[in-house]
């Protein structure tokens, strides 16, 4: 393999270096890179304040590719997040309308909206078997459709719970947002579900062939629906997150998350064809977009550039690694 | 089983397209406060046909078993641009459409080459070439404007022998001029194998490369028509990411509609037509029954999941369960 084209330097490496997969590898050296020219460009681009910061305004996109990278996984797409997130998001704040207990239920609220959305595309594509990327198209229409009617067509005027701006910007431990402890956490959870769990496994050997999968005794058709399921659940937690950060939803808070959650997963080096990827890597590709995102408006780039840069870095990346075997 | 027969089953979907068509329109122009009058029909289908357009699109590429997402911003790019171009003098004008045109061939021709021959999967593929292409429709029109030859715009919106609407006209020749020789063609063909059984295809020597990458370059320059057209209704170019997107999802919802199968190799671009047709007739049927048109993304967020849903049926017919995973 790769390896051995490295000879004798890679035989001096630790393990662990080694054994890393090169998309990851390439992923983390181009956030070096990255850090290296926004220091050409500002002295404070590698003070920790400013990478802190960075940490924290990735955590939300952390959220929301932590759902999508289940889904690819799975060897499916999740094209419901914009309005995924916008749902939890205003589904929140319109919780908190109602008194006391809207606002202590407002989070599991969000959230469990999301799920629901989530449901009903696990249920397309596991047991109707409608392909993923267009029955999560239609529910996100759908999902849309529902705020439109919902809102009225504005952005809501609910704000955010105390909680939600809480676990936003807040600080419990000093110096580390809580939006990034968050992210820690739902990230060691899904290392430890998919690499020390039944279920992670099923994932993974469901995206490499659902039917050997099924064939060895997998429910596949209950796997897939949980992972939709946990993927619009945490999307909507994301769009609570946000709305926290912002203190309110807006209409189309979750369209600038569609692109990068899925260029987050996959230059990380999960196959978009299922059943390979890390969880290190979706880090990596998280923290590069947002990196990238950063160094772009701190140029001062108007929109209509950063979305050509953006779409030309991630085709560039794809055509890098993550291309799919020639026909033989 | 006679001739008719095979014509039958390979048209079934155009003509159930058809069908649903018919039906809504009747009862779309049956409520309408104005009833069944040129007037109605002019502005029906001068709305139809941009969504036909950008179906008949979408419909090119979903035949190789790919898709376009795309297409919106084509033709978002294509509306910005004309907006610009196609002004002035008859001949600075014609430039201007060939100009327009052409950029939505290039358009169509880099999503084929990185698809194609860069290998890439063409849902992230493609998500990624649209936002290029709507930073570069940002680039033209920051802010919405711009101005558009008036006398061919109102010549082509506007109605033949005071009955014919001209914009049926034009899609009609687009479709004489383009759909009809493509899939009659030997890549046309091609495309069909590809989207069916792509190995299959390969092993019988099938140039299914040079056949996906048509596909996806006339799926370029149709979304550019659409997009010139939007310029003629509308007098204006606007870089609108949300129309765009709903472009782009519609285009699949009117394919649905239109018979044409998901998994590629089955399916018209005379079916997407009319499914594109149905699918805007049935947003409209709100305005004519006086609901709120904050109901309308709704309603045709239920259409769109019913209509892809309706494919589910199919499972009826499975008889080994191995067959749920394709």
């Amino acid at each position: 393999m790769s390896e051995t084209t490295l000879g004798g330097i890679a035989g001096r490496m630790p393990k662990f270096i080694r054994r890393a997969d090169p998309a990851v590898v390439t992923a983390f050296a181009c956030i070096v890179v990255l850090l290296l020219l926004g220091s050409l460009y500002s002295r404070s681009f590698l003070s920790p304040e400013y990478l802190l910061q960075q940490l924290k305004v990735a955590s939300f996109l952390g959220v929301i590719a932590t759902g999508m990278m289940l889904v690819i996984l799975l060897g499916q797409i999740d094209l419901s997040v914009p309005w995924s997130v916008a749902t939890g998001a205003m589904m929140a704040c319109a919780a908190a309308a109602y008194g006391t207990v809207g606002v202590a239920l407002a989070i599991p609220f969000g959230i469990l909206c999301g799920v629901a959305i989530g449901i009903v595309n696990g249920i397309g594509v596991a047991y109707l078997r409608i392909p993923s990327m267009i029955i999560t198209l239609a529910t996100n229409a759908v999902a849309q459709g529902l705020m439109v009617v919902y809102t009225g067509g504005f952005s809501p005027q609910d704000s955010a719970t105390a909680a939600m701006r809480y676990l936003a910007t807040g600080f419990a431990v000093p110096a580390v947002p809580n939006a990034v402890i968050i992210w820690a956490l739902i990230g060691a959870a899904t290392v430890f579900v998919l690499t020390r769990t039944s279920f992670g496994r099923a994932v993974y050997g469901i995206g490499n062939r659902e039917r050997a999968a099924y064939l060895s005794g997998i429910d596949t058709r209950r796997v897939v629906m949980i992972a939709f399921a946990v993927s619009g659940g945490l999307s909507a937690f994301g769009g609570v997150l946000l709305a926290g950060y912002a203190s309110k939803a807006a209409q189309s808070m979750g369209d600038a998350y569609l692109l990068p959650s899925i260029a987050a997963v996959v230059l990380g080096g999960t196959s978009i064809l299922g059943g390979r990827g890390s969880y290190l890597g979706t880090v990596a590709g998280v923290i590069l977009i947002t990196l990238l995102q950063s160094i772009l408006s701190v140029m001062q780039m108007p929109e209509a550039g950063r979305q050509i840069i953006y779409g030309v870095v991630i085709v560039a990346m794809l055509l890098l690694y993550g291309r799919t075997p020639a026909n033989r | 089983m006679k001739d008719w027969r095979y014509w039958l089953a390979e048209q079934r979907g155009t003509l159930l397209a058809f069908a649903i068509f018919i039906v809504m329109f009747a009862i779309y122009s049956a409520n309408h406060p104005a009833g069944f009058t040129a007037n109605v029909v002019q502005t029906a289908a001068n709305k139809g046909v941009l969504l036909a357009f950008v179906a008949m699109a979408q419909t090119l590429v979903v035949i190789t078993a790919g898709i376009d997402l795309s297409v919106g911003m084509i033709f978002t790019l294509t509306n910005c641009m004309a907006s610009w171009l196609v002004v002035g003098t008859g001949l600075e004008t014609a430039f201007g459409v060939i100009a327009v045109v052409g950029t939505g061939l290039l358009c169509g021709a880099v999503n084929g080459a990185i698809v194609i021959y860069g290998r890439l999967q063409p849902i992230v593929a493609t998500i990624a070439s649209g936002a290029v292409y709507f930073g570069l429709a940002l680039l033209l029109r920051p802010v919405p404007g711009g101005s558009v030859n008036e006398d061919l715009a109102d010549f082509l919106t506007g109605r033949f022998f005071g009955i014919v609407p001209a914009s049926l006209v034009a899609l009609f020749v687009v479709v004489l001029v383009i759909w009809v020789p493509f899939s009659r063609s030997e890549l046309g063909r091609a495309a069909y194998a590809a989207g069916s059984s792509e190995t299959a295809a390969y092993m019988s020597g099938v140039p299914i490369r040079r056949g996906k990458f048509l596909a996806y370059t006339l799926a370029g320059l149709l979304a550019a028509i659409g997009g010139l057209f939007l310029t003629f209704f509308t007098y204006t170019g606007e870089a609108a990411y949300a129309s765009g997107n709903a472009y782009t999802l519609f285009s699949i919802a009117a394919v649905v509609l239109g018979g044409v199968s998901l998994f590629g190799g089955k399916g018209s671009a005379i079916g997407a037509i009319f499914g594109a047709l149905a699918f805007r007739t049935i947003g409209d049927l709100l305005f004519v029954f006086d609901f709120d048109p904050l109901w309308q993304p709704l309603f045709q967020g239920v259409v769109l999941l019913i209509a892809v849903s309706l494919g589910a049926f199919a499972l009826f017919r499975v008889r080994n369960r191995l067959e749920w995973f394709l």
